[in-house]
């Protein structure tokens, strides 16, 4: 293990961390953004470059975008008057240390049955086209299928409720 | 009869036998059962009818009874006939009722002297009296309800009568009590006539039940009911001789006990000492009732009932002597006949008077019985009847001339204003006494003359003799209250119509002469009765034993008479003037008058003793059998409660509470569905913390 | 910081934290948006999941990890566009972005 991926991981954590806690939203936005840029780099640090510069692509290119002109068209610059936090967040946060909890337990369970490879897979863009078109064809164009309806579907959504305002 | 004749093979000597002991009843013996079902029918047709009808009513009562009297009368010459030619004189008709067992309950009739002479008596004085009523109870309301009455009376005593087997006897017996009853509280609207006929039901049922007891013990010793039944009756040969030999302690033998306790019954019908107190009271009901039963015929059936079954009680007697149980009887006759003649000197009610002088002469009878035999009582009976009735008759018409007034101290002079009734009532009062050659003289006679002879007991000569002058006395005093003075009552007195007086005149002819059938120059009467032969013979009075008898009573009545004339004569004191016999001896008149106290005593003891029963039943009744019931009521109401409770909370409750429960399930399921997604995020997670919780635990190596 | 057993496992690690975090987030903050990006973060820590069991898993070649991490992108990409819409509808609707105060669909 080396420090690039221990510095990134803070990153991304921290990013995570900065992404629920932040009262404003649009620093909340930012911060999940750098978040989404430390996964990123992540999965460039695990050989898997184009899911990594995909995710550069589709969440800090997208994603991101959209939270921000949601945040933008909700008004969230005002803060609420009762606060941020939910008030039971005590509950919330035991749930979640839970949740971790079951999770570290099971990958640490698990470290004598997990595969070591140090290998580094020699996949290339090509290969990831043959098999987008080939084996998981299918896959493909049902996610095409549903990229299509829900680009329909918000712009429905967000639309229909204009017409009806009027 | 008939299955020996159908069975192969009785030789002709076999039959002479058999109809030698079982001769075939004439026409009149078979039918004699129809003497007491005529009445009884007319009693049923006239208590059917829609309305009442007062002709009718009487004229099927008075109808019947006539015919009863023609077939009495048919039956009468028959069995005199059948004695003056020295054949049989007793034929019986018995038939089976019910066999139960390898026993029978046999019911039948018997026609001899005996039943011949009452039967005749009953409905010829029956008769009279009905004929009397008709007139008499002429202003009553419930005249055909009184018809129906008699005649049922009438017929049950005639059943009485002729009745062979002891249990068709005590059902008569018994109707006849109940017609007592009824008539006594005829006019029931009067309490003292009800109370009166439940006393004499009461206690007339106290010596039935010994009646009873003794039937009972009579049937279980000798297995038939039947009195005669061709020398294997009760009364007859080898069964009475089984009896006798049987011992029922106190020196009786099981013939003398079974007797005594049927003479129980008779003590109680016909009033003897200790059971004697209904009758006076018995005088609530109307005259012609008190006539009819109190006088002539059901005090007399217990007599006739000793005389019935005199052969039990005398059985085992030495010749010329008496047994246990016929002492026993003659004790209780006579002390009756002392008591009740003491009483009726202090009496004021005209009726009471007649009425203790029945009790009193009813002794007397009892005493004949056991002194002398049936022929000395029966003698006694019959004329009795016949001078009793007349003197209530009369007595009827005097009080029916006086306005209904009973007191004799209210009435006086009717000598005057009713001439017939005095006439007869003399004759009557005169026979009663003893007054020489009149109907009473001869059978009061017969029983001193049994008295003065019986050898063992000497004692009740002299107080029957005491007795007949208290006799002479009180009748001669009640006299010359009512006939003799001066009027003292309110308004005037006048005569009673015809066929009041009719019937008196017949009685007061019979009660003159029929003594004459049966003086001691021709004892015709109690040759009848024992089946012997009767001369005249007038040398018999001159004996010194008949002859002295004869002058001596005479005197005694003479005496009687005289002592009351002296005292009462034609005085007439004021009715709230005391009696003169209680002005010298007011110490004698309290307790006289006072009935000697018996009812007092009675009330003291034994209905204080069934007083203090009812109370302890009735105690029992509410405190425990009622506070058991009550308890038991409370019981299973209490389950009841138990039961609804169980269903209300138990039951419905838990079906109740299951919906209950699970509507607040749903609710409280429903709370989580807040519609807040965070929420719903939540339940997820820690879902998610679960299963993997799970599958992680389980797939540990 | 020690060494890890395996690389894996420190991005297994990471990737539970991340979801984690991604959950607390959803849960405890009451802007919808910010629950939205918590998801987001969840399915990142998902995809960082699978792309780090392709790398080391056998058979990478087979390019499963890639191929379902890629279509998860995707996925992902639709459902915050459809989300954010459906909250600006909403927020058109009831004028906040709260969930605390979106309860209308309550049992």
């Amino acid at each position: 293990m080396n420090a690039v991926f221990y510095l990134l991981a803070a990153i991304t954590i921290a990013g995570g961390l900065a992404a629920i806690l932040l009262k404003h939203l649009i620093h909340a936005a930012l911060a999940v953004t750098v978040a989404f840029g430390g996964i990123a780099l992540l999965f460039l640090q695990l050989d898997a470059q184009f899911v990594g510069f995909a995710q550069f692509l589709v969440y800090i290119g997208a994603v991101a975008i959209l939270i921000v002109f949601a945040i933008l068209l909700t008004h969230g610059a005002e803060l609420p008057r009762e606060g941020v936090f939910s008030k039971s967040w005590i509950t919330a946060l035991i749930i979640a240390a839970g949740v971790f909890a079951v999770t570290g337990w099971a990958v640490l369970q698990s470290v004598d049955a997990v595969p070591q490879r140090n290998t580094v897979p020699a996949v290339s863009v090509h290969d990831i086209g043959n098999a987008l078109v080939g084996r998981y064809v299918l896959p493909l164009e049902i996610v095409g299928l549903l990229l299509t309806a829900a680009t329909i579907g918000a712009v429905i959504v967000a639309m229909l409720e204009k017409e009806r305002s009027r | 009869m008939q299955e020996i004749l159908l069975t192969a093979g009785p030789s002709p000597s076999d039959v002479l036998r058999y109809l030698a002991s079982h001769p075939v009843p004439s026409a009149i013996a078979r039918n004699l059962w129809l003497i007491p079902a005529v009445p009884i029918v007319a009693s049923g047709i006239v208590a059917l009818l829609k309305q009442p009808r007062r002709k009718p009513a009487a004229a099927l009562a008075i109808g019947s009874l006539s015919i009863s009297l023609l077939l009495s009368i048919v039956a009468f010459a028959h069995v005199v006939a059948g004695w003056a030619h020295a054949s049989v004189v007793r034929e019986v008709v018995n038939f089976t009722w019910l066999h139960f067992g390898s026993s029978t309950v046999d019911l039948g009739w018997v026609l001899d002297p005996l039943a011949a002479i009452m039967l005749v008596m009953v409905s010829f004085v029956g008769l009279l009296i009905f004929i009397y009523s008709t007139g008499y109870m002429a202003h009553d309301e419930n005249y055909t309800r009184f018809f129906c009455f008699l005649s049922l009376f009438a017929g049950a005593m005639l059943g009485v009568v002729i009745s062979n087997s002891t249990l068709l006897l005590f059902m008569c017996w018994e109707i006849v009590g109940l017609t007592s009853y009824l008539l006594i509280g005829f006019w029931y609207q009067k309490p003292a006539a009800a109370a009166a006929a439940r006393k004499a039901f009461v206690t007339t049922r106290v010596g039935d039940i010994f009646f009873f007891l003794g039937i009972v013990w009579l049937f279980s010793q000798t297995g038939t009911l039947l009195l005669y039944n061709h020398g294997v009756g009760s009364l007859e040969g080898l069964v009475l001789a089984n009896l006798l030999s049987q011992h029922a302690g106190l020196g009786l033998s099981a013939a003398g006990a079974i007797g005594l306790l049927i003479f129980a019954g008779a003590v109680g019908k016909s009033g003897q000492l200790p059971l004697h107190v209904w009758l006076p009271d018995a005088m609530e009901g109307p005259t012609p009732v008190s006539a009819l039963i109190h006088a002539a015929t059901m005090v007399a059936a217990g007599v006739f009932l000793v005389a019935r079954v005199y052969p039990l009680m005398h059985a085992g007697a030495a010749p010329g002597g008496t047994t246990t149980s016929l002492t026993v009887v003659t004790w209780i006759g006579t002390a009756t006949a002392v008591f009740a003649a003491l009483i009726a000197v202090a009496q004021n009610d005209i009726k009471r008077i007649l009425a203790y002088s029945t009790v009193s002469q009813l002794g007397y009878m009892m005493a004949g019985l056991g002194l002398g035999g049936v022929a000395v009582g029966m003698f006694h009976l019959i004329t009795h009847a016949f001078f009793k009735a007349l003197l209530f008759l009369g007595a009827g018409s005097v009080i029916h001339g006086c306005h209904d007034e009973q007191d004799i101290r209210r009435m006086g002079g009717l000598r005057v204003d009713m001439p017939l009734t005095f006439a007869t009532y003399a004759i009557g009062m005169l026979a009663l006494s003893g007054f020489p050659l009149l109907a009473g003289f001869w059978s009061k006679d017969g029983i001193l003359e049994a008295a003065h002879r019986s050898g063992t007991i000497k004692g009740p000569f002299y107080l029957l003799i005491f007795a007949a002058l208290l006799t002479a006395f009180y009748m001669t005093r009640q006299v010359c209250y009512v006939f003799f003075g001066y009027w003292r009552g309110h308004g005037t007195a006048h005569e009673s119509p015809r066929v009041m007086t009719m019937p008196l005149a017949i009685l007061a002819v019979f009660a003159a002469l029929l003594g004459f059938i049966g003086t001691p120059a021709w004892p015709w009467f109690q040759s009848f009765l024992e089946n012997r032969t009767a001369a005249i013979d007038f040398r018999v009075l001159i004996e010194p034993s008949v002859g002295l008898l004869m002058l001596a009573s005479s005197l005694v009545v003479f005496v009687g008479l005289a002592l009351g004339w002296r005292l009462y004569g034609n005085k007439s004191p004021k009715p709230e003037a005391p009696d003169a016999l209680e002005q010298a001896a007011p110490w004698l008149w309290a307790p006289l008058r006072d009935r000697l106290y018996v009812d007092e005593f009675y009330r003291a003891t034994f209905i204080a003793l069934f007083g203090w029963l009812a109370r302890v039943a009735d105690w029992f009744d509410r405190r425990i059998w009622g506070k058991i019931v009550s308890l038991v009521a409370w019981l299973v109401g209490q389950w009841a409660k138990l039961n609804r409770a169980l269903d209300v909370y138990g039951v419905d409750g838990s079906f109740d509470k299951t919906c209950e429960e699970l509507s607040n399930g749903g609710g409280l399921l429903a709370r989580i569905q807040d519609g807040r997604v965070q929420d719903y995020l939540r339940i997820l997670a820690v879902a998610v913390i679960a299963l993997a919780g799970i599958l992680i635990w389980s797939s540990r190596p | 910081m020690t060494a890890f057993p395996s690389p894996l496992v420190g991005y297994l690690l990471v990737a539970a934290v991340l979801f984690a975090i991604g959950l607390a987030g959803a849960l405890v903050r009451r802007n919808a948006i910010i629950v939205l990006i918590g998801i987001e973060l969840m399915l990142n820590s998902a995809n960082l999941n699978l792309i780090a069991f392709w790398r080391f898993g056998p058979h990478p070649e087979a390019l499963t990890g890639m191929m379902f991490a890629i279509l998860s992108i995707a996925v992902a990409a639709a459902e915050a566009a459809v989300g954010l819409g459906l909250i600006i509808s909403i927020y058109r609707h009831t004028n906040t972005a709260e969930l605390d105060k979106i309860n209308r669909l309550k049992g």
